[in-house]
């Protein structure tokens, strides 16, 4: 995973080596300053020597300066390298998002997806951020700083030895100590955040029902599990900064005994007693840094497989080999078709059983059925949204599947049953049915799905600027956009799932006949609840339960079919009533 | 304007420092006194050293048979001092823990019980994503400061003032050389961070324009793979992406390049004060020891002053955060100055008379200010007398309205989107208060009722059905807590929700999550038609209850409505008029107003707009 992972640097890969090289340096500069400091008190000050304290002193400033330079370079280029690498697994991410198939779609809900996008990712981002500079800077940190100690004295280091290791097991300990009881708390502050969620999408319910009490009751409980698990983690984490002092003081203590008795042996100068001092800081907080960045990557490992689940879901359609570019003609036969989502527990629960069907081009198709009984399955396997698990689904005489996927979306056109406007003006929106439409055409479309009318009265018309989802147009007027950025594409085949539901009847049946005289050769399916809006179409099809029901017009299907004659008379009584009154 | 702004943060400030006072107050004290004894062992190290090499080092040099025993006493005493350091130094991290948890936990606490007080417009006024960012995002901040960050500047400033002391009274000029350079560092760090605050905040708007991209293209993205339109959503991502970047990118680097800066001014002071003192050495005004220990206190005083530096970026973010944390918890609560409440009664010798337990008999305790208290009987009865209303001060959305509902009627409501339907039934329970006009429940005003036993008298069933995690059964029993089982099967029975329930794996205990991610929207809308059944309020509203559902499910939906409707008041508002078609009342609203009034016959003979709508000549939405 990290191999592929570290893989989307790509371009950034410039800055993220340089950032460790700078770093290097600079660390090298941290080193060298301090030796530097100590030349100073040693030789300059206890000789009253001007000259040489200014002579070294030049040195510290050019060290210092370089050392300035190295950390604003590594500083730079890490930010722009975890800021670029960020940027590539957004895209990454987002891209294939593009490319995944209703199946894929499916998988993931919407607001996982937009977490993924963002929450993951920064995680992830700083946790590369502390790889390329501290995981690089503790390391070096600590041999550097352990050479100089060598260079004064040898058997000094010795105390290294043991305090090294010490520390490290116990901050390792403590990280996977604590680790666990974290991802407890995470999982609580996950629970909380639902209890609020859902406290706020049900405000109305709770208000209405006067259950405050409850909510908070159920509130407090979350809140304190959080509360007694947060600190249950964080009390051992508390531990880090004595237990870093505890070894640091000792080391000091003992560098001094055994340093004092070194000076007085006259094997080192007291200068170099407070260097030493200064390498352990140096040493021990690079371990310290080096347990931190431990713990981050812990944290965003989650979050970086979360990422790669993304990555690696694998397109479940793929374009053939030679694929067919046009389409030829708009007629649509099914050869004993079975489906079945994947995602289904139960493989043998079948959302469409063996469908036999011939439509021919030209020909307006209604599709009738109550919930779940598949009718939107049924017109999806047409433009190869889901792929058909048995037999095999024909446009124009030829397999879907020997298709150019947008070859054949571009000539199957479908306006979803959940359709969706995008924020953006009217004509922003219709272009998305063909890129470079003119006002004519746009027009010409809105006029054939009785859309024109009320965009022209609009102050704005065409350049009416939609909210997101389309909210400040009413429920009729948005389907009949999306039928309008539909029809825009010219499509062989126009696929309507239940796309007019909000639309009053009689501009429901002007959208028919429109369809009728002005694309006469399209292949229409129309999937509806009203009986009206199928009414004349040439041939109806009744769904149950994954399978055919009946198959004729109108009037054979009232004599022949139970299910047609009872949503019928169910909704044409009110109706026949009032002729009567 | 600047001014006001620096006082609200004070404010946000003292108010922290309130919650911590409280109920801290020892506890802080003990983690101030250990934070300083902390501090002030950090600082002692430093003088450790220069007392070791100038008191009992240089002393044995040269000795032939050196003593180590007052050696050996002075690092023992020291090493003393550090395990109490040591100490304090474990037990402020601990307090602090048992302090930034428990202010948090108190905050989150009131946020919570707050909102549930707060009128709906405060939740239809502003996103729910908005909200949910001050438990998440807000409260986060907060406790990255309240654990770490105050208690790092704390120590820190402790650090640098003990270490500028010690500078005074070993030489003014020297020390004077260091505040300088502290300035420096001061305007530097100030500098720096403004920088990184202002591409923080452009990163944050960049963030914002990414984020609802996204959230639109997912929300999408069927409809994308319909129209080939993958390319364009791509180029378009890109290029948010592409700033997001930037902006990211710079913020970051300044926050990156702060340390370096810092840390590096600081050893140009360090050379200077080395030259300057080797002067005063030279000149005799310096002892070569005050000289070595003033620059290890330069030294010593780089870092805790980076560290403040570094701090104050999440101080300004945290304390942002708190504000939205206050202003939540400040926002004016539901306003409620009824006094009639709902009692369970009994008839006594044709009396209604207050009982204690549950007798199925409900009566409004009516208090007068003559001291006497009357009692009516809940029949559920409503009236609007001429009721203005509008969400905002000059918008009227409703113009008007009478009406009248007897006991047992079914009063429905029709109309375009916006005609005001929704608001009229956030009226009656008082989910919004009216502007002018009165509504009456059994005769009395209802705002002289006690807004809870007024909603506890209406049952509600909405389009959007609310669920919550827990089992099928809790969630109809949020209907009346303390239901038994038989009667939470009752009341599922009853709206036809049985059925379905039966079949699903684990019956009533099935685990409901995600708003009911798992049921249809019919079977959602059945549970929470179950859920006002067990309520069995002597008045309904329901509100487009059935508009989602295609005929065939509305039909098992409608008789369990019915059956539920059954010898209440029932307030309908529906999408499809086949449903209101047996309704005692038809109101056909536009634009607030009500154009046309009567039941299904009287309406059709009309001809007017209730028969356009009817027959479908006339848009409903």
């Amino acid at each position: 995973m990290i191999k592929k992972l570290a893989s989307y640097v790509k371009e950034y890969k410039k800055q993220a080596i340089l950032t460790p090289i700078f770093v290097v340096l600079e660390v090298i500069m941290e080193v060298i300053i301090p030796l530097l400091m100590a030349r100073i008190i040693d030789v300059g000050i206890q000789n009253s020597d001007i000259d040489y304290i200014l002579k070294m002193g030049i040195l510290l400033i050019i060290s210092a300066i370089m050392s300035l330079i190295f950390g604003m370079l590594s500083g730079r280029f890490a930010a722009i390298a975890s800021a670029g690498y960020a940027k590539n697994l957004r895209k990454e991410m987002f891209h294939k998002v593009q490319d995944y198939a209703f199946e894929n779609i499916d998988k993931f809900s919407t607001s996982s997806l937009v977490t993924r996008m963002t929450t993951d990712v920064t995680n992830v981002q700083m946790a590369f951020q502390m790889i390329i500079r501290i995981l690089v800077r503790g390391p070096i940190m600590m041999i550097f700083a352990l050479l100089m100690v060598l260079s004064i004295s040898g058997k000094l280091s010795l105390i290294f030895l043991v305090a090294i290791p010490f520390l490290g097991v116990i901050l390792f300990l403590i990280a996977t100590k604590a680790h666990p009881i974290f991802e407890k708390v995470f999982k609580k502050y996950d629970k909380l955040n639902r209890v609020v969620q859902e406290n706020l999408n049900a405000i109305r319910v709770v208000k209405a029902y006067v259950r405050e009490d409850t909510e908070e009751a159920k509130f407090k409980e979350v809140n304190d599990e959080v509360y007694k698990n947060f600190i249950k983690a964080q009390k051992i984490v508390a531990f880090n900064s004595p237990v870093m002092q505890l070894t640091i003081y000792t080391c000091i203590l003992l560098i001094s005994w055994f340093g004092s008795k070194l000076i007085v042996g006259g094997s080192m100068q007291t200068g170099q007693l407070s260097s030493i001092i200064t390498y352990a800081w140096q040493i021990l907080s690079s371990l310290m840094m080096l347990s931190m960045v431990f713990v981050m990557i812990i944290i965003s490992q989650s979050s970086a497989e979360r990422i790669m689940e993304v990555i690696e879901e694998e397109p479940s359609l793929k374009n053939p080999e030679n694929p067919v570019k046009e389409v030829k003609n708009g007629s649509i036969t099914f050869k004993n078709v079975s489906f079945c989502y994947s995602d289904e527990e139960d493989k043998n629960k079948f959302a469409l059983k063996n469908i036999d069907l011939e439509i021919k081009e030209g020909e307006t198709i209604g599709i009738i059925g109550g919930t779940g009984s598949s009718k939107s399955t049924l017109v999806q396997l047409i433009p190869r949204l889901y792929d058909a698990t048995k037999g095999e689904i024909q446009v124009g005489g030829v397999n879907v599947k020997d298709y150019d996927i947008h070859a054949l979306r571009d000539s199957v056109a479908m306006v979803l049953q959940k359709n969706v406007l995008f924020s953006g003006t009217i004509a922003e929106n219709l272009r998305w049915g063909k890129k470079n439409a003119d006002l004519e055409e746009l027009e010409n479309a809105c006029k054939l799905a009785q859309a024109d009318g009320f965009i022209q009265e609009f102050p704005s018309k065409y350049e009416t600027v939609l909210d997101q989802g389309g909210t400040n147009v009413s429920g009729g007027q948005k389907q009949r956009i999306c039928i309008a950025r539909a029809i825009l594409k010219k499509p062989k085949i126009l696929i309507l799932d239940d796309s007019t539901s909000a639309v009053d009847t009689k501009t429901d049946s002007l959208i028919r006949k429109a369809f009728r005289e002005e694309i006469p050769n399209t292949t229409k399916i129309i999937i509806a609840q009203r009986v009206t809006s199928i009414e004349d179409a040439d041939r109806i099809i009744v769904l149950n339960d994954g399978e055919i029901d009946g198959i004729g017009t109108s009037e054979e299907l009232l004599k022949t079919n139970e299910i047609y004659k009872e949503v019928y008379e169910s909704q044409k009584k009110g109706d026949d009533e009032e002729d009567g009154e | 304007m600047e001014n006001k702004k620096k006082r609200t943060k004070w404010a946000t400030i003292k108010r922290l420092l309130g919650y911590v006072f409280t109920t801290y107050k020892l506890q802080l004290a003990i983690v101030l006194i250990s934070i300083i004894i902390s501090s002030l062992v950090g600082v002692a190290g430093i003088e450790f050293i220069k007392y070791l090499i100038d008191d009992f080092i240089t002393p044995l040099l040269g000795s032939q048979n050196p003593d180590y025993t007052a050696l050996f006493n002075v690092i023992m005493t020291m090493a003393l001092i550090y395990l109490v350091g040591v100490i304090a130094t474990y037990i402020y991290n601990r307090l602090m823990i048992n302090i930034s948890q428990g202010i948090l936990n108190k905050i989150r606490k009131q946020l919570f019980n707050h909102m549930q007080k707060l009128p709906i417009i405060y939740f239809d006024s502003r996103p729910h994503g908005e909200i949910m960012s001050i438990y998440t995002n807000d409260v986060d901040s907060l406790r990255e400061m309240l654990s770490q960050s105050i208690p790092q500047v704390f120590s820190a400033i402790v650090s640098m003032v003990t270490i500028l002391i010690s500078m005074f009274t070993t030489n003014i000029y020297l020390t004077l050389v260091v505040v300088a350079m502290m300035i420096i560092m001061i305007f530097v760090s100030k500098y720096l961070g403004g920088n990184s605050s202002r591409y923080f905040v452009k990163q944050q708007e960049d963030l914002g324009k990414m984020d609802g991209y996204i959230e639109e293209m997912m929300e999408g993205q069927k409809v994308v793979k319909v129209f080939n339109y993958e390319e364009q959503s791509k180029n378009k991502f890109d290029e948010l992406n592409e700033n997001l970047c930037d902006s990211n990118a710079k913020a970051n680097m300044y926050a990156n390049i702060l340390m370096p800066c810092i840390m590096n001014i600081g050893n140009l002071g360090y050379v200077l004060v080395a030259v300057i003192g080797g002067m005063l050495s030279v000149n005799g005004i310096l002892t070569i020891g005050s000289i070595a220990a003033f620059l290890q206190f330069v030294k010593a005083f780089t870092n805790p002053l980076g560290q403040v530096s570094q701090q104050m970026n999440f101080i300004v973010m945290a304390l942002a955060g708190a504000e939205r944390i206050f202003d939540l918890i400040d926002e004016e609560v539901e306003i409620d100055e009824g006094y009639v409440t709902l009692v369970n009664a009994k008839m006594e010798n044709g009396k209604i008379v207050e009982s204690k337990e549950r007798t199925g008999i409900w009566a409004w305790k009516h208090p007068h200010q003559d001291g006497r208290i009357t009692y009516t009987r809940l029949r559920g009865q409503v009236e609007f007398e001429n009721v203005q209303f509008g969400y905002e001060e000059n918008k009227r959305i409703l113009h008007d309205i009478t009406l009248s509902a007897k006991e047992g009627q079914k009063v429905s409501f029709v109309g375009a989107t916006g005609a005001g339907k929704t608001t009229i039934t956030n009226l009656i329970n008082r989910f919004y208060d009216i502007q002018e006009g009165k509504i009456r429940y059994d005769r009395i005003n209802i705002r002289k009722i006690k807004k809870d036993d007024l909603r506890r008298s209406l049952g509600m069933v909405l389009q959007d059905t609310s669920l919550f995690t827990g089992t099928i059964k809790d969630n109809i029993r949020y209907g009346k807590l303390d239901a038994t089982d038989e009667e939470v099967y009752e009341a599922a029975k009853l709206s036809n929700a049985d059925k379905f329930i039966k079949n699903l794996p684990q019956g009533y205990d099935t685990m409901i999550t995600g708003n009911g991610e798992g049921l249809s929207q019919g079977q959602r809308q059945l549970l929470s038609i179950a859920r006002a059944a067990l309520n069995n309020p002597p008045v309904l509203i329901l509100d487009e209850a059935t508009s989602s559902i295609d005929t065939r499910t509305e039909k098992i939906v409608q008789e369990g409505m019915d059956k539920l409707m059954k010898g209440r008041t029932v307030f309908v508002i529906a999408h499809r008029l086949s449903t209101i078609r047996n309704s005692d009342l038809i109101m056909v609203l536009d634009h607030g107003r009500i154009i046309e009034r009567g039941n299904h016959n009287e309406l059709i003979a009309k001809k007017g707009t209730y028969y356009g709508l009817y027959t479908g000549a006339i848009e409903i939405d």
